[in-house]
């Protein structure tokens, strides 16, 4: 099932009255900016604002730190390793490897990024209902065809799963049991094909149910987002941050 | 007074093995609420398919609104007229949220945005969905899927209805509530159903489908 995005919050949060458009906007400059940085100090600047703006937004500090340690996991392996392979002044040595102090600050500078990047798309991005942001999508001229792609898959995603788990649960009650047999293998044959068949025959349905209100291959999207003082405010702070970046890499 | 839905002799058979529909003649008149009897497997969705030309008869006529209705160009005026609601209706809705649900017949007949929105919102104020407008479809309990998925069809302004089982599936309160808004609806209708009590309720006629044929049924 797919996360509900309000989960990630603790309540009513500041986010949530910016626009969808600015939200995805703003995500998308931010993290391609932040991608390009190599400044340590333009960097920290990155990060201190997405975590302050995380912390102003109320981001729930649980599923935040789940995500964010599972990043950091793979940041310590590469701080291990990449002073390794980075000529430069040593730092230390452990008979034939040397660590090298641009080793570390190249991995440093990839922590900070990816840090950055990822508070960014939570607190930004992850916490928008999957629907809105197709919609959202929608009015950056993503094709059409992808973007009910996403909202159908979002909708039937949940059908199909509680399909799955209904013929699933009419082989357990038949006791069936996995194992390492051909009779598990063509069991389980059959229920991924049965799921096809039905997901093909469920399409059928929903079209001719379209087909009944007048559908003739076209949407129409009813709600249009509305821009409103709040976006201004934010959409003027993220340019800030985002040029403030820029001139401290400069400055480097 | 002319009929608003016509079965002319109507033969149907999906693959070669065996007919489903033998010879099916009825004829629904305007403010008749006519009620579909039969077994599982008689054909009874088979039959509101095929008055909407989701399906083609094999033999027979099928004549709505007053006009004959042979290929699928004929329906498309049919299925503005007449509201169809599924059996299922998670094949219905599908859409993210109920008001765009809502608002997607309205939209696809080309009424303006402004208009659309009233209508929907009257419409769920009418099924007693008032303020579910930014519900998710796919998060909405049974009973509030089918009221939805009703006020789908009713926004479209339908001249008739064409029901399957209706209250399939849900619990009392629910079908109770289902059937307290159909018996207000002015619409005819073509109501599927197996529950003897809902349809005594509001049932105009009843006819039942058997081996193929229609039969009446009313003194059942
Ligand atoms: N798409 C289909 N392809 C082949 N046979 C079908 C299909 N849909 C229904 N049938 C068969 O047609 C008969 C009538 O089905 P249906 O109209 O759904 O019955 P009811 O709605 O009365 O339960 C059943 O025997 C069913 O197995
Ligand atoms: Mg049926």
């Amino acid at each position: 099932m797919v996360t509900q995005p309000t989960l990630l919050l603790r309540g009513p949060s500041l986010v949530d009255r910016i626009d969808p458009r600015v939200r995805v906007l703003a995500a998308v400059v931010f993290s391609i900016v932040t991608a390009l940085l190599s400044s340590l100090v333009a960097l920290g600047l990155a990060l201190a604002c997405t975590a302050s703006l995380a912390m102003v937004s109320g981001l729930r500090l649980a599923p935040a730190a789940r995500r964010l340690a599972g990043l950091n996991g793979v940041m310590l392996l590469l701080a291990a390793v990449v002073p390794l392979s980075v000529e430069g002044t040593a730092l230390f040595a452990l008979g034939s490897w040397t660590w090298s102090r641009e080793g570390l600050l190249l991995a440093a500078t990839i922590a900070l990024k990816a840090n950055a990047i990822l508070l960014a798309v939570l607190v930004l991005l992850a916490t928008l209902d999957l629907v809105v942001l197709g919609h959202a999508l929608h009015h950056f001229y993503v094709p059409e065809k992808l973007v009910h792609l996403l909202l159908f898959t979002v909708r039937y995603i949940d059908v199909l799963e509680q399909e799955y788990g209904r013929l699933r649960e009419a082989m357990r009650l038949r006791a069936f049991r996995p194992g390492l047999s051909s009779h598990t293998y063509r069991s389980f044959g059959y229920l991924i094909g049965m799921l096809l068949v039905r997901s093909v025959d469920r399409s059928e349905r929903i079209v001719a149910a379209m087909k009944c209100r007048g559908f003739q291959g076209k949407f129409w999207l009813l709600d249009h987002f509305a821009m409103s003082w709040a976006d201004a405010w934010f959409g003027a702070a993220a340019v800030a941050v985002v040029i403030g970046m820029i001139v401290l890499q400069w400055r480097a | 007074m002319a009929s608003l839905i016509e079965f002319e002799n109507v033969e149907f058979n999906y693959g070669p093995a065996r007919p489903v529909l033998r010879d099916c003649s009825f004829a629904l008149a305007p403010s008749e609420r006519l009620a579909l009897l039969g077994a599982n497997g008689s054909g009874k969705s088979t039959l509101l398919r095929l008055a909407v030309g989701l399906l083609h008869p094999r033999a027979g006529r099928i004549a709505a609104f007053g006009q004959p209705r042979a290929v699928e160009r004929d329906f498309h005026e049919v299925r503005r007229r007449a509201g169809m609601l599924f059996q299922d209706s998670d094949d219905q809705l599908f859409c993210p949220t109920v008001a765009e649900d809502v608002a997607f017949g309205p939209l696809n007949l080309g009424k303006p945005r402004d208009e659309v929105r009233r209508i929907t919102a009257e419409t769920l104020r009418n099924v007693g969905l008032e303020g579910y407008e930014h519900r998710i479809t796919y998060r909405l309990s049974g009973g509030e899927k089918r009221l939805v998925a009703l006020a789908t069809v009713l926004a479209m302004q339908p001249e008739v209805l064409l029901l399957d089982e209706p209250t399939a599936g849900l619990d009392e309160a629910s079908s109770q509530r289902i059937l307290q808004l159909l018996a207000r609806l002015p619409q005819a209708m073509i109501l599927v159903s197996h529950d003897r009590d809902f349809l005594g309720r509001i049932a105009t006629h009843r006819l039942r489908l058997s081996e193929g044929r229609l039969l009446p049924a009313d003194h059942e």
